[in-house]
């Protein structure tokens, strides 16, 4: 069975139709990367995928869970699913260190002196574990965003959802934070990224899903994907982004 | 002016400068004074503690998600922001008896202190909640908290740094009116100066004394609090 499973999903907010019933199978260990012009509804299918969103009709199961908006449900699937955004969405007042350590003590019952270590080791993993009792406003954004992986990482998720996560940073910034994805791909982490980043679409994804409209309207391997894109509309946005 | 002149009542004022100032009759009066002062202090360290943990329970309920919980914190913010504060004391120590409910003179002053900076809080607080990003609750909600840990561990710290400043000025707002618990008797400073001058009839000094010790408290109360604030927030960064 697949790590994500999306079936006939729709979603709407009031009338206006955002989702018109998305498939998508997606296995352990793929990276995949959600394209398509904005308002193409494809951050709105991430952020259903973890019960951020609910969504009107169909089914999404991750990892065998039935995702929901319920509380209890969105607590169980934290367990396996993370996710990082475009904002970074660090806590100000914790530190780099309280950051990561937050949620495994909480929601683990990770003793301290354990999280202590996770959240170096999870630092050490994204470059930063000398920043441990730093505060975030003292980070540059890539550096946030570095951490804002770290502390997805702690929780030791099965998937990874990446909601532009390189939208807000600077340009000489972007690069340290794909380098962290590249790495976690090939340590065979589950990433579903929504992403302009094409390049990284292209040389680091296996798949891509491009969005038009609320429908998965094209999707394949990443580089069949930009090499021959086989719709007109997908033709276009390669055209006007590349 | 040149009318009030005219009319003789200038001499009348000028007459009054000639006033002889007398502390050293206050001397005498030490003792009450400062169990006064002391009563006040105290009244202060209960209510302001007790005012704050009321105002962030009326805050989580008006951002509660039950309905009946949202509703009833609004009504007890209105109520008591739009009635004064003597009568709440008031209604509090002459009113409740009537239904069974009484208290000492200090109970009730400090249970009206409490309720009233509550009330206050709970609006300023509410709002610094309000001002908190939503996709620090959203990651938050990712990372699997719940609610409840959500409420106390990431929109109820920044919240309440956001808007301490407010806060510790409307403690002081409340140390000051304590003043007015001295219509029930309770010792405190105010009904140590009233006590005094209707001994020694030296209302000017006996005033000018109390008010003195009010301002030396709202300045140490703010210097205090300001400098226990920006510890408890700093940001500063922490040795690993």
């Amino acid at each position: 069975m697949s790590l994500v499973s999306i079936h006939e999903v729709h979603k709407y907010y009031g009338d206006l139709h955002v989702l018109k019933g998305i498939n998508l199978n997606i296995e352990a260990g793929e990276v995949v990367s959600i394209i398509g012009r904005s308002g193409s509804g494809k951050s709105t299918l991430l952020r259903c995928m973890n019960g951020l969103e609910k969504y009107d009709d169909g089914t999404i199961i991750l990892d065998g869970k039935e995702v929901s908006t319920d509380e209890f449900q969105i607590r169980r699937l934290s367990e396996s699913v993370g996710m990082v955004f475009q904002n970074f969405n660090l806590f100000p007042h914790l530190t780099v260190g309280q950051n990561i350590m937050l949620a495994p003590t909480l929601i683990r019952g990770m003793s301290k002196p354990a999280a202590k270590e996770l959240a170096l080791d999870m630092l050490g993993k994204v470059g930063l574990a000398d920043k441990f009792g730093q505060y975030p406003e003292k980070l540059s954004g890539g550096q946030q965003q570095r951490v804002a992986i770290a502390r997805s990482l702690a929780m030791q998720p099965k998937v990874l959802l990446c909601d532009e996560i390189t939208s807000a940073l600077d340009p000489e910034l972007v690069g340290e934070v794909l380098k962290v994805l590249e790495q976690l791909a090939s340590e065979g982490m589950t990433l579903i990224l929504v992403t302009h980043e094409m390049n990284f679409a292209r040389d680091v994804g296996d798949r891509v899903v491009f969005m038009h409209q609320g429908k998965v309207w094209e999707t394949g391997p990443a580089k069949d994907v930009f090499a021959a894109p086989q719709t007109a509309e997908l033709q276009q946005f390669i055209g006007a982004v590349l | 002016m040149l009318l009030l002149y005219t009319q003789g009542l200038c001499p009348c004022g000028i007459a009054r400068m000639n006033y002889q100032l007398n502390f050293a009759d206050l001397l005498n009066y030490q003792d009450v004074l400062l169990s006064g002062l002391w009563m006040t202090i105290k009244l202060t360290i209960v209510s302001t503690i007790g005012g704050v943990l009321l105002g962030i329970a009326g805050a989580a309920s008006r951002r509660h998600r039950n309905g009946f919980l949202r509703r009833a914190a609004a009504c007890y913010v209105e109520l008591i922001r739009n009635t004064p504060f003597i009568v709440q004391l008031f209604f509090i120590f002459f009113g409740l008896p009537a239904i069974g409910i009484k208290m000492s003179e200090i109970e009730a002053g400090v249970l009206a202190m409490v309720i009233n900076l509550g009330a206050y809080l709970t609006e300023i607080i509410r709002a610094g909640i309000d001002a908190t990003p939503k996709g620090q609750i959203e990651a938050a909600r990712t990372l699997g908290l719940s609610s409840r840990q959500i409420f106390f561990r990431i929109v109820l710290p920044p919240a309440f740094a956001r808007v301490y400043s407010s806060v510790v000025s409307q403690c002081i707002i409340v140390m000051l009116g304590s003043a007015v618990v001295s219509q029930i008797s309770v010792p405190e400073l105010t009904y140590a100066a009233n006590f005094i001058q209707s001994r020694n009839f030296l209302s000017f000094e006996s005033y000018l004394v109390a008010a003195g010790f009010y301002l030396v408290l709202a300045f140490v109360m703010r210097l205090g609090l300001n400098a226990l604030g920006s510890r408890a927030f700093s940001r500063e960064e922490k040795p690993a």
